[in-house]
């Protein structure tokens, strides 16, 4: 009997190929955007971890100089002696001929428990380590390392990418940095009875675990890519659910059927839900495969755009996890199970006897999207509440599920009182018939462009996130890139002579002097600027209180970062202690994007009298014609080409980033699309064999079915028009919420939010595009349908 | 990830130390070796001899309290060396590490470190004498008259060492010989160390009073490949003298042993393979491992047959080189106190 | 005796309180026959065969099928009936759209565990169906439909089966030559008929005759 039932279950996709298709596909392709996305998050992820292993980042408190970039090694042993176990990291630039390796240096006597910065070959051993030189680089690095050191090169892919590492010894002396340490590790477990750390070394600032590096930073990333994984999530389980309740609308009659031939009503639920399960599992496995396939297609532009933003490396190469699959399948699986619920209790509680006509229409009548509408409600005004109220990513993340909920909920009311609009403005009888048709469509369509209201407004709030952010940084580039050529050096005993030969060829030099610092206890780069033209003409402040240069170059204030304002809770006007012993009004914010941390700019006077040490290793150099001042530095002055960057390259460069940004966010515009399309497109099909009773009589009363087909393909157009249109502002909100309630929450710092019209018609013009493709299958079939089928409608209908 | 090779790489060359307690590479390796009929010159010879292999500075001390209870404590200070030199700065191939311990009936207390010769972070210097890893120290104008500290965690020792006796050289003049084939070390001990001081446990301070036990010893290849660890004894007799034995135990269940006497005036006599004798009377389960936890032990010569019981069975320093560390008490022809150390219980 | 039906009532419930439907109807079938159920629409006949076949629920009264009480049956019992004693033939040919006429013929037998491969032969041969055995359900004639739906319930070799007027939907000349087909293999096989129908014609042509008139035997 199983056999039996269940040969005769599958016999309905034999015939239905296409209804099949649909429904894997569906599957596959909702479950692919989500493992995709959680795949480029979970590869980036896990290389942030590795490079946090190797750094001891996140797990252990620090010990970090309180100015200047170095620490003595006598303050190490001096910190030993006393009973402290704390473990010395050097870390560096080294120059390698296309680029800079980040080099680190350890000492794995002292390194506390589990941060084992080294991976071990049979033939290496410590004493090759220790006194010998080895360096270990992960297989990106190993080739840059070619000949650029006499060391042992050893690759280990375990090594976070970008980097290598080394003893502490070699990193000294390939840094140039003898008995100079970068930073002190604490291990968490200390001796009693220890003396007070500032007691034995007052220069160094501890820093708490996790409060390091470039984990905040690159979160702001990743939290874009989880909310649109999310997103997708929802679409996918909207086409998921339109598919599944199509397949068992179409066989409600056989089920009735079935159970008129004796098949119990439990045993055909269990086999429809085995037959659910094994779909799943097939079709999950094909959609984690594909998202793999667009990780890895989209991975390379992620890890360049993570890396370009954030100097953290994502390795190139993405590797399947078993979490992954087990994740992707599991999705699948309860994405099914969730869809497939309602139809399935349906089918339990369908009595024998009832008509096994399909009832797509009885989902949403006109009660139910009063009841969907009041629900809404109820969510707008939680939402509402929570963005006056509420505090915390947690609580922004609810903000923003209960708008697109809300959204998604009232649609189908918003819908109909467009369609009541138009039809009570339709003329012509045709009209009057379309518009109460399509009246009649929308509860049947209302789950597809739910999807589509969605993945519209998802693809509007994130570009206009990203586009935002990319505005913003443009702008923050032109004020910081002022000067045509920047040029760096690694030589400090260079940097007088250098300036004095600038100066001669040049009518403004810019040197830039830096020291990191902390400022109300928030890890800060203090710089010192010669305040000139260029400051005072390019430098856009958030907020300042008038004559901001002035007081700076007089050394009366200084100037600090959005991120440090708002984490220290200082604004214009109030004092902050750039130093100790010298506290100075802030004169003005500016903007600092994508960068953790503080920022306080002095003038240059004020920089030298508190840090002689610090010379300047950066200029800016106005010019009119950079060409011949890069010809001069290079040719007469004998600086290295690389040591000079012009604004364009750097701009260039910077703006690559975001193109690249651009990538990974438009191509999943197209697949969120897509996956709404195809919701469009089930939906469409599952009415079309449902709507012939309806379309038969306009025939018959002398509408074409070519004709027919047109309308269909109008309505389809109307509907996801209208939808759309709704998107636009969601998405608006999206932004909105994504811009100055997450990213505060995240980051610290609100991103000014900016509408991109153009943007917007192209998604919606995507959108229709998509939504008329979806519909014009089903149209075209309509109006080839043969007349003898709608002959039938008035032959069968009782 | 990372994690585990690091630690793989610790236990490289501590195992070659743990070796050292039972069977460092039976090559020297460029390092110098020991020669018969050595002539000792101090204060030198109590600093380091970096071309040697292995080298330690190994107090042990059994303490009383004010209430009676008695305590023991250890501190060791290793010397390995991955080249028989030394370097200024990091790249010095001198390796120093170094165990602590303080043991009460019911406890043992345990820590380690670990540091590089050339960065000032551990090293051994002549005069005054001071030998350091951290914090730690043994350090004192000279070496009968010496300060030890160290802490862990949960405890912390800072104690005063007087000692009231000569240098006792073990073997051959301070030539021990370790195996048949004849591996050798260097090796001298104080043993006539008088203590005070504080012992800081977790329940507060304790003023302590007894004596110590220092052993030095340097070598570069001291044990055979078939030994696969040694159980060594340090007894002082309620009399006033004093008895170091050991055995080196073979694979197949042979054993290879050496003495030496010491009577209360420091007068010694050495006893080859065979004159020291020591059984296993009671064996307990000790962090996973059957240890040997009480002796009998005989040495003819002097009518001595005595039983040696730990003070504290669970004596076990469960550090990078696992071993067992502890006071003990002497019963039978004779009555006193001492330390046990058991190697190469797997 | 393979069918008995004592004393049903069944009401359905109504815009004011249940309408009943049939008030105490009996009546008893016997192997081999053939008895006509006709009545006015609303006449409960398609009620009773409903109930008979397990597909509804009485409120009173007994039904009996091969001596199994059905009124008492759990759902999967009733089932269980349907599929091994008792061939239901609809108005609807009901037949499953994806599955060819031969598996369709084969069908229930196959749910039951009965498949006589020659058996299905010679029945879809007497019903001039050999030549469409591999065509689906909707390249057939209503006609052709119906003797599919037939030949599918006799496949079974139930001992009773139920026909809810399965000529309603023809032609006179088909429906008077599937009906005769029908009679004769019922009667071959020896299986208890009872159909509901509105016609004469039909019922005459039926050894026993009974007529329901506002919910009681007449």
């Amino acid at each position: 009997m199983i056999w039996t039932t269940l040969a005769a279950l599958m016999s309905h996709w034999r015939c239905n190929r296409l209804q099949f298709f649909a429904m894997v596909a569906g599957l596959a392709l909702a479950t692919a955007l989500w493992s995709g996305v959680q795949a480029i998050n979970a590869e980036a992820r896990a290389s942030y971890d590795a490079a946090a292993a190797t750094l001891g980042e996140g797990q252990f408190d620090q010990l970090l100089p309180r100015s200047g970039d170095k620490i003595d090694q006598s303050t190490y042993i001096a910190l030993r002696r006393a009973g402290w176990q704390v473990s010395p990291v050097l870390e560096g630039r080294l120059r390698t001929d296309d680029g800079s390796v980040r080099l680190v240096g350890l000492d794995p006597l002292t390194t506390p428990g589990n941060i084992a910065p080294v991976g071990m070959q049979d033939d290496t051993t410590l004493d090759d380590f220790l006194t010998r030189g080895v360096i270990f680089v992960p297989p990106d690095v190993a080739n840059a390392l070619e000949g650029r050191v006499t060391q042992r090169v050893i690759t280990d892919p375990s090594i976070a990418p970008g980097a290598a590492l080394t003893d502490i010894g070699v990193a000294q002396s390939l840094l140039d940095a003898e008995r100079r340490l970068s930073r002190l590790i604490i291990a968490p477990n200390q001796p009693m009875g220890l003396p007070a750390l500032d007691q034995i070394a007052p220069g160094l600032v501890r820093q708490p675990a996790q409060d390091a590096g470039a984990d905040r930073l690159t979160d702001s990333f990743h939290l874009n890519l989880t909310a649109f994984g999310l997103l997708s999530f929802a679409v996918g389980i909207f086409i998921v659910h339109g598919t599944i309740s199509l397949a068992f609308e179409q066989r409600r009659s056989m089920v009735r059927t079935l159970r008129a031939l004796g098949v119990p009503l439990k045993v055909l639920i269990l086999l429809m839900i085995s037959e659910l399960v094994v779909f799943a599992l097939v079709a999950g496995g094909i959609g984690v495969a594909l998202g793999y396939v667009i990780a890895a297609v989209l991975l390379p532009n992620v890890a360049a755009t993570l890396q370009g933003l954030y100097g953290a490396s994502v390795a190139g190469t993405l590797q399947l996890r078993p979490e992954w699959w087990l994740s992707g399948l599991a999705i699948a699986v309860l994405g099914t199970g969730f869809a497939a619920s309602g139809a399935l209790w349906k089918i339990a509680q369908m009595p024998l006897l009832a008509s096994a006509r399909p009832r797509a229409w009885s989902v949403a009548s006109g009660a139910t999207a009063r009841r969907l509408g009041a629900l809404a409600a109820v969510l707008f005004a939680t939402g509402a509440g929570i963005a006056i109220w509420g505090q915390g990513l947690t609580l922004a993340f609810a903000l923003l599920a209960c708008l697109l909920i809300g959204a998604a909920l009232a649609l189908p009311l918003l819908l109909r009182g467009a369609v009541n609009l138009a039809d009570r403005k339709a003329r012509s009888a045709m009209w009057q018939w379309f518009w109460a048709d399509t009246r009649q469509q929308v509860p049947g369509m209302s789950l597809a462009l739910m999807a589509l209201l969605l993945a519209t407004a998802a693809n509007v709030g994130v570009s206009t996130m990203v586009s935002s952010f990319r505005v913003t940084f443009v702008d923050f580039l032109d004020q910081r890139l002022a000067p045509e050529l920047f040029i760096r050096i690694e030589d400090a005993d260079q940097s007088p002579d250098l300036e004095r030969f600038l100066v001669s060829e040049a009518p403004e030099v810019l040197p830039l002097l830096s020291v990191d610092t902390e400022i109300a206890d928030i890890p800060t780069e203090l710089f010192g600027v010669r305040v000139g033209p260029t400051y005072r003409e390019n430098w856009l402040f958030l907020d300042d209180s008038g004559n901001a240069w002035e007081r700076v170059a007089e050394g009366r204030a200084v100037v600090v970062s959005e991120q440090l304002a708002r984490r220290a809770g200082l604004w214009t006007g109030d004092s902050a202690t750039v130093a100790p012993e010298l506290t100075l009004p802030i004169a003005g914010i500016v903007a600092d994007y994508g960068n953790p941390f503080g920022q306080a700019i002095m003038s240059e006077a004020m920089f030298r009298r508190l840090h002689p040490d610090v010379v300047p290793l950066s200029f800016g150099v106005r010019t009119e014609d950079p060409a011949e001042l890069r010809r001069k530095l290079t040719e007469d002055y004998g600086l290295s080409d690389t040591a000079i960057t012009d604004q364009a390259r750097i701009k260039a460069f910077s703006l690559s980033v975001f193109e690249r940004t651009f990538t990974v966010t438009g191509a999943l515009n197209v697949l969120t699309l897509a996956v709404a399309a195809f919701a469009i497109l089930m939906s469409l099909l599952t009415l079309a064999s449902i709507r012939l009773p309806q379309l038969a009589p306009a025939w018959a009363l002398g509408l074409t079915r070519r004709r027919l087909g047109q309308l269909e393909l109008l309505r389809a157009v109307v509907l996801a028009m209208l939808t759309t249109v709704l998107a636009v502002p969601l998405g608006m909100m999206l932004a909105w919420v994504l811009l100055s309630y997450v990213n505060v929450e995240a980051f610290g710092w609100k991103l000014p939010l900016y509408v991109f019209p153009g943007h917007y018609a192209r998604l919606m013009l995507f959108a229709l595009l998509a939504a008329a493709l979806a519909a014009l299958w089903p149209a075209l079939r309509l109006a080839r349908t043969p007349p003898s089928d709608l002959l039938k409608v008035f032959a069968n209908d009782r | 990830m990372i994690v585990r090779p690091l630690l793989l790489l610790l236990l490289i060359p501590l195992q070659a130390v743990a070796q050292g307690f039972a069977g460092l590479g039976t090559n020297a390796d460029g390092f110098a070796v020991p020669t018969p009929e050595p002539e000792f010159t101090f204060p030198q010879d109590h600093g380091a001899h970096p071309d040697y292999r292995i080298e330690w500075w190994y107090l042990t001390a059994n303490l009383t309290g004010p209430d009676g209870t008695t305590y023991g404590v250890q501190w060791t200070l290793f010397r390995s060396a991955l080249a028989p030199e030394t370097r200024e700065g990091w790249s010095d191939p001198q390796v120093w590490f170094a165990h602590a311990a303080a043991t009460t009936p019911d406890r043992h207390y345990v820590a380690e470190r670990v540091a590089r010769g050339g960065i000032g972070q551990a090293g051994v210097t002549i005069a005054p004498f001071e030998a350091w890893i951290d914090d730690w120290r043994m350090a004192g104008p000279s070496f009968d008259d010496l300060s030890l500290s160290a802490r862990g965690t949960e405890f912390a020792y800072d104690l005063d060492l007087q000692a009231n006796g000569p240098l006792i050289f073990h073997g051959d003049a301070g030539f021990s010989v370790k195996s048949a084939e004849g591996q050798a070390s260097y090796y001298y001990s104080q043993p006539f160390y008088k203590v005070s001081g504080t012992l800081t446990l977790p329940a507060g301070d304790v003023e302590v009073t007894g004596s110590a036990w220092l052993d030095r010893e340097w070598s570069s290849q001291p044990l055979a490949e078939t030994q696969s660890g040694w159980d060594w004894f340090s007894l002082s007799f309620d009399t006033g003298d004093k008895l170091m034995g050991f055995l080196l135990r073979e694979d197949g269940g042979a054993s290879f042993s050496s003495a030496t006497w010491i009577a209360a005036d420091g007068t010694t006599t050495a006893y080859p393979d065979g004159a020291f004798a020591a059984q296993p009377l009671e064996v307990r389960e000790v962090a996973g491992r059957d240890v040997p936890t009480q002796w009998a032990v005989q040495l003819q010569d002097h009518n001595i047959d005595v039983t040696v019981t730990a003070l504290n069975p669970n004596s076990w320093m469960a550090l990078s080189i696992p071993y067992w560390e502890g006071p003990v008490a002497v019963t039978g022809s004779h009555t006193g106190r001492g330390y046990l150390e058991m190697t190469g219980y797997e | 005796m393979v069918l008995s039906v004592q004393n049903v009532k069944k009401s359905f419930p109504g815009a004011e309180g249940p309408v009943p439907v049939l008030r105490g109807v009996s009546l008893v079938l016997e192997r081999g026959e053939t008895l006509a159920l006709t009545g006015e629409s609303g006449s409960g006949k398609s009620t009773l065969l409903h109930l008979i076949g397990g597909l509804d629920r009485v409120d009173e009264g007994s039904i009996t099928v091969g001596g199994r009480e059905v009124t008492t049956m759990s759902d999967t019992e009733r089932a269980d009936l349907r599929r091994s004693d008792v061939g239901v033939i609809f108005q609807q040919f009901n037949l499953i759209p994806s599955l060819s006429v031969q598996a369709n013929i084969a069908f229930q037998a196959r749910l039951a565990g009965s498949y006589d491969e020659n058996h299905a032969k010679q029945l879809s041969e007497a019903l001039g169906l050999s030549d469409h055995l591999v065509k689906y359900p909707e390249a057939l004639s209503g006609g052709q439909q119906q003797r599919v739906a037939i030949a599918r319930t006799l496949t079974a070799r139930p001992k009773l089966v139920l026909a809810d007027e399965p000529t309603g939907n023809l032609d006179e000349a088909t429906a008077s030559e599937v009906l005769g087909q029908m009679l004769g293999l019922v009667r071959e096989t020896g299986a208890a008929l009872l159909m509901v129908t509105h016609s004469q014609s039909v019922a005459r042509r039926m050894e026993r005759h009974v007529h329901l008139s506002q919910g009681h035997v007449v």
